[in-house]
Parts: C-alpha cells; sequence; structure tokens
C-alpha cells in the first residue's frame, strides 16, 4: 500500500493557516484586499488579445528557455562590450559571496537595495548584515517588512497583511513620526525622506531585473516608486541580482512581457517605470550576477520545466481562495502561494512541513 | 443509445436522492436508462491523495462496467471529470478512451448529446447557482471570470429556461466553496471560510435556493448553513430539475 503523501505535507500549512484565521475580521480584510487587486487585474487585462498576448508571453518563454545557455552568453557578450561586469553564480551561496566581494573591494558598507524576490530566495540581506553591511530596502512595502523583521508575504505587495494604523505605530517607532499618525499621505512622505537618505548615501545600489534581453545585453527594471532608479544612479556601483530564467531572445519579446506583467499584477497598463539599463554611467560600475540556484535542475525535468515560464506578477496569488485566507507566511516559501508551492522544491529552501 | 446510470460512492452514502432524481429526470426526458452500471467508485480521493494501487483498482473497475455503454451519466461533475481527464493517461489503453469519451455530467448530457438545451418546466424561486472547481474549469461546464467569460454553460442554460426562476447574481460567481474532497480534512479552517463567505455571497443576494451540479460541495455548504441555522435550500441539480418538471 502506497502511503498517502498529501497528508502529512498539507498539515504545516493548516496548523499556521489556522492561526492566521483566529482574527476572522482582520483575515477577511486580508481576502477582500487581495481580491480587491483580483479585480484590477480583471478590468485591467480587459483586452481583446488578452489570451493570445498570453500565450505569446508563454510562447517566447519557452524559447528562451530552449536556448537558455545561447542566450545567455549573448547577454554576457553584449552586457561586457558595454563595460558591464557579468558574473555566474551556480547557487544562493556563490551568488552571496559574489555581491560581498564586490562591495568589500570597494570598501563598500551601506547598500540601497530595490525589489528582488532572488536576493530574498539567496538570504542575501541576513548574509550581508552578519558581515556588517547595512542594507536597506528602498521598495515602501519592502521596508516596511525589513523595519518589522519579517519576510515579504506577497511577491509583489510585499506588505500586504500590514494596515494603516500598524505601519503608523511602526514609523513612529523607527522613523520619528507623529504617534497615531495613519494617513497615507503623510506616512509616505516621512518614508520618502527616511529613503532618500539610504539611497542618496549608499556606496552600492542593488536592484533585481524584471528581464534580460539577449539581443541587447540590457536589463530591465520596473517599479511603482522609482526607487530602483533612484538607487542604481545615485550609488557609485549598480549590482544586478538576477535568476537565469528572466532571459528573454529580443526587445520585442520584451513588449510582450511587460504587457503581461503590470497588467497580471495590479491592472496597470504599465508600471510607473520601467527602466532599460545597458551599461553603467561614466564613472560607475555596473555588475549583473546571473543566478542558476535549482532553475536548470527544473528546466531539467520536462514535467515541470514550464514553472520558469512564470513572470512573477503575482495574480496567482491574488485569485486563489486559499492563499487570500491563510496569508503569505502559512507557506513558508519566499515565494508564497500557488506558484511557490511549485518553484520552492527546485530551489531547496523548502521546509519540509510547507504545503 | 446504450445510456447507463452511475452512481458515485458519495452519493450513494449521502446523497442517494440526487441519484434517484436523476433516474426519473432522464426517463421524464424518454431516455432509457440501465442501471447494470456496476462500479461504485472512481477512485478519485485515493488518485488524489497518491494512493496509486487502490485507485488504479478502482479506475480499471469503472473502465470494465464502461465498456457496454455509450454514455454513462453522472450527477456529479468531478468524478466525471476524473474520469475524462485522469483515467487515460493513467491507465492507457482504448478501454479508458472509451470510458472517458462516454462519462457525463448530467446538465452537460441533458444538453448535449440527449438534445435538450432547454427543458419546460417551472421553480418560481430566486436561486442561486454553484458550479463545482472540477465542472467549472476542469469540464468547461461555464465561463470563468478570471477569463472574462460570462457564467454561462448547460446548467445554466437548464435553470435559466425554466418559468419563474430567478437566477440571482453572486459578488464572486466562480468562487470555490471550500470542499475540495480531502482537502477539506487536510485543511479544516480555511475549507470552513471558504464555504462560509460563499454562502455569505448567495444569502446576501437574497437567494432561497442554492443549486449546485456537485454533491460534494452541497455536502460541505449544507452542513455549514446548518450550522449557522440559515433557512437556505440546498438542491442538486437533478432534484431541482426533477421538482421543476413535474
Amino acid at each position: 500500500m502506497s502511503r498517502p503523501v498529501g497528508t502529512t505535507a498539507h498539515r504545516g500549512h493548516s496548523k499556521a493557516a489556522a492561526l492566521f484565521l483566529v482574527d476572522a475580521e482582520r483575515a477577511a480584510w486580508h481576502d477582500r484586499s487581495l481580491w480587491f487587486m483580483r479585480q484590477k487585474r480583471d478590468l485591467g487585462t480587459a483586452l481583446p488579445e488578452w489570451e493570445s498576448l498570453r500565450l505569446a508571453g508563454s510562447a517566447l518563454k519557452a524559447h528562451a528557455l530552449s536556448r537558455l545557455a545561447d542566450l545567455l552568453e549573448e547577454f554576457e557578450r553584449r552586457a561586457t562590450a558595454s563595460g558591464v561586469v557579468v558574473h555566474w553564480a551556480r547557487d544562493a551561496a556563490e551568488h552571496n559571496a559574489i555581491v560581498l566581494g564586490i562591495l568589500h573591494t570597494a570598501g563598500v558598507t551601506r547598500v540601497s537595495k530595490s525589489k528582488s524576490m532572488l536576493t530574498e530566495e539567496c538570504g542575501l540581506n541576513p548574509f550581508l548584515e552578519a558581515r556588517g553591511i547595512e542594507v536597506v530596502d528602498t521598495d515602501l512595502g519592502e521596508r516596511i517588512v525589513q523595519l518589522a523583521k519579517e519576510p515579504p508575504s506577497h511577491i509583489v505587495i510585499p506588505a500586504i497583511h500590514w494596515k494603516r494604523e500598524e505601519i503608523g505605530a511602526l514609523f513612529h517607532r523607527t522613523m520619528g513620526t507623529p504617534a497615531g499618525e495613519t494617513s497615507p499621505d503623510a506616512l509616505a512622505a516621512a518614508a520618502r525622506v527616511h529613503l532618500r537618505d539610504a539611497l542618496m548615501n549608499a556606496g552600492a545600489g542593488i536592484t533585481g531585473a524584471n528581464a534580460l534581453v539577449a539581443e541587447t545585453g540590457g536589463v530591465v527594471v520596473c517599479t511603482n516608486e522609482g526607487n530602483a532608479d533612484l538607487g542604481m544612479h545615485s550609488a557609485p556601483i549598480h549590482i544586478v541580482c538576477v535568476g537565469i530564467e528572466k532571459i528573454v531572445a529580443t526587445r520585442n519579446d520584451l513588449g510582450v512581457l511587460l504587457r503581461l506583467l503590470a497588467r497580471s499584477g495590479t491592472g496597470q497598463p504599465v508600471t510607473a517605470y520601467t527602466t532599460h539599463v545597458t551599461s553603467p554611467r561614466p564613472g560607475a560600475a555596473m555588475h549583473v550576477v546571473l543566478v542558476d540556484n535549482g532553475r536548470t535542475r527544473r528546466l531539467a525535468d520536462e514535467a515541470m520545466r514550464t514553472a520558469l515560464h512564470c513572470i512573477r506578477c503575482g495574480a496567482c496569488l491574488n485569485t486563489c481562495p486559499v492563499y487570500r485566507r491563510s496569508g503569505g507566511y502559512s507557506y513558508r516559501h519566499v515565494i508564497q502561494g500557488p506558484i511557490g508551492a511549485i518553484l520552492a522544491p527546485a530551489v531547496g529552501l523548502v521546509a519540509p512541513l510547507a504545503l | 443509445m446504450r445510456v447507463a446510470l452511475a452512481v458515485p460512492c458519495y452519493v450513494d452514502q449521502l446523497r442517494p436522492q440526487a441519484a434517484r432524481a436523476t433516474l426519473t429526470l432522464l426517463r421524464r426526458l424518454g431516455c432509457e436508462v440501465s442501471l447494470a452500471f456496476d462500479a461504485p467508485c472512481c477512485g478519485q480521493p485515493m488518485f488524489n491523495a497518491g494512493v496509486v494501487t487502490a485507485a488504479r483498482a478502482a479506475a480499471e473497475n469503472w473502465v470494465r462496467a464502461s465498456a457496454p455503454f455509450d454514455a454513462i451519466v453522472m450527477p456529479s461533475g468531478s468524478c466525471t471529470h476524473h474520469v475524462r481527464h485522469h483515467l487515460p493517461p493513467f491507465l492507457g489503453g482504448e478501454a479508458a478512451g472509451h470510458a472517458a469519451n462516454v462519462t457525463f455530467e448530467l446538465c452537460e448530457f441533458i444538453a448535449g448529446p440527449l438534445g435538450t438545451p432547454t427543458l419546460v418546466g417551472r421553480f418560481p424561486h430566486r436561486v442561486a447557482m454553484h458550479l463545482g472547481c472540477h465542472a467549472q474549469r476542469g469540464l468547461r461546464l461555464g465561463g470563468s471570470s478570471e477569463l472574462h467569460q460570462p457564467i454561462s454553460g448547460p446548467m445554466h442554460a437548464l435553470l435559466s429556461g425554466l418559468d419563474g426562476l430567478t437566477l440571482v447574481p453572486l459578488d464572486r460567481p466562480d468562487e470555490c466553496c471550500g470542499f475540495g474532497g480531502s482537502f477539506a480534512v487536510g485543511e479544516p479552517e480555511v475549507s470552513a471560510v471558504m464555504g462560509r463567505d460563499k454562502l455569505t455571497d448567495v444569502i446576501a443576494h437574497g437567494a432561497e435556493v442554492l443549486v449546485s451540479s456537485d454533491p460534494s460541495c452541497l455536502l460541505h455548504l449544507e452542513a455549514i448553513a446548518a450550522h449557522n441555522g440559515t433557512t437556505l435550500r440546498t438542491l442538486h441539480v437533478a432534484e431541482l430539475l426533477e421538482e421543476a418538471t413535474r
């Protein structure tokens, strides 16, 4: 008799979900917040060509993955020719060591960082902090969870589980905003001042990347806050940390992905900032760290390789009735929700209790 | 056409009236129905839990029982989905392909092979419709909101055609009710909250009756409704259609 594997595997998630649901009112609020995102996505994706756009996106990812080595080397050649230093990391440990090496060589002790699930996956922040380097996450949601010493609970909206009254109290404690201040405008203004200091005085700016384009050797970063731009343009060193599955062949392919990304995530036609970087600024240095960390193992697995088509839009989290009612932490994965359950085993950082 | 009634295990044990209503309704529509189909379970619960040996035994038995028939009709979208989409790759072979091709969920059988897209009947009530996830997204027996489709499909058509019946719109018409088979056992708290939320949506829109083509969803929702002391009437679509066409 074969063992029913589903039952014990569920227990970790189930227990965490039960805890999340103890505060029924808060859980209902979480569900409504995410459903609101799902509705924004429905409105933003109501295009006649939407489903064919999705198919095109999947096809171009399949194409890029089928030529992964060639495209990555093409990217490396072009980026190198433009003055970018390209590094290859087999796993999280190599990635962290490469970043630390760049910072040590330049004598950097303060780093600003824009949103990057890859660095979460690699545990970069605790690694650098343990070695005396101060890291400030500059995406507002990420800064909130960083100040609270929490990981993101959603890949696109890291602090979706925080209420503004709680953010007001957190900012009062950490930034000295007036007690009881809960106005989003006032809190955002305080965060702007606080983050600008970190952005302008960092020795290096670390960013993730939403795509790498082989034919241009370019890196593409999408944000709504412009924090990645400030970080990469004000620090003397820009370090891009990126998973190798983010490569696409051409700028035309990129156009399809960018149309899919923000619409699926938040219903926006495009993010407020879409930045294309192909070379370091004069007098500055730019590094790109290409990270495998289980991705080629996933690629070799025929049944599971389409998981690498994921563009990290977060739409599956917003629509998942279980995620909405159990919260991001119930999964104990860096990438939460349905796609996380598929991606996490390949990365090898999974707690065995997780869903 | 040699048509057989299949009674899924949990319908047999927990909601036999849905099977009786299916039989009465099909006969009323002029269909000769054999009661000789003798497989008690398609094996889905074991399959989903990864209990391969038991799942295979049940599936092989189902395939064997299917051989003599041109259509096997079930009051369950979930079991139909398992037979149609899982058995051929699981077992392989022509017999499994035949079983997959001839197994139908009740509403899709009435509207499709039986050629009766609308029924003459009367049901003067405000009704909320719930499609199970397997019927909705597995069998595509209804449109999906994430694909920008209206809720449609055979159950919707059969219900909308009845005199006096008002289908109430829901805020989240295709959200899962939270049952999910063994999901309800492994994740009881999330499952129950999803069921409560579904009922809240149904009741908030003034429905008197909740109807589903899946008895498993009804099992879950009925238990929560009873626990909460609501007066909502829950019916399997076979029971509703049988009552409406008397």
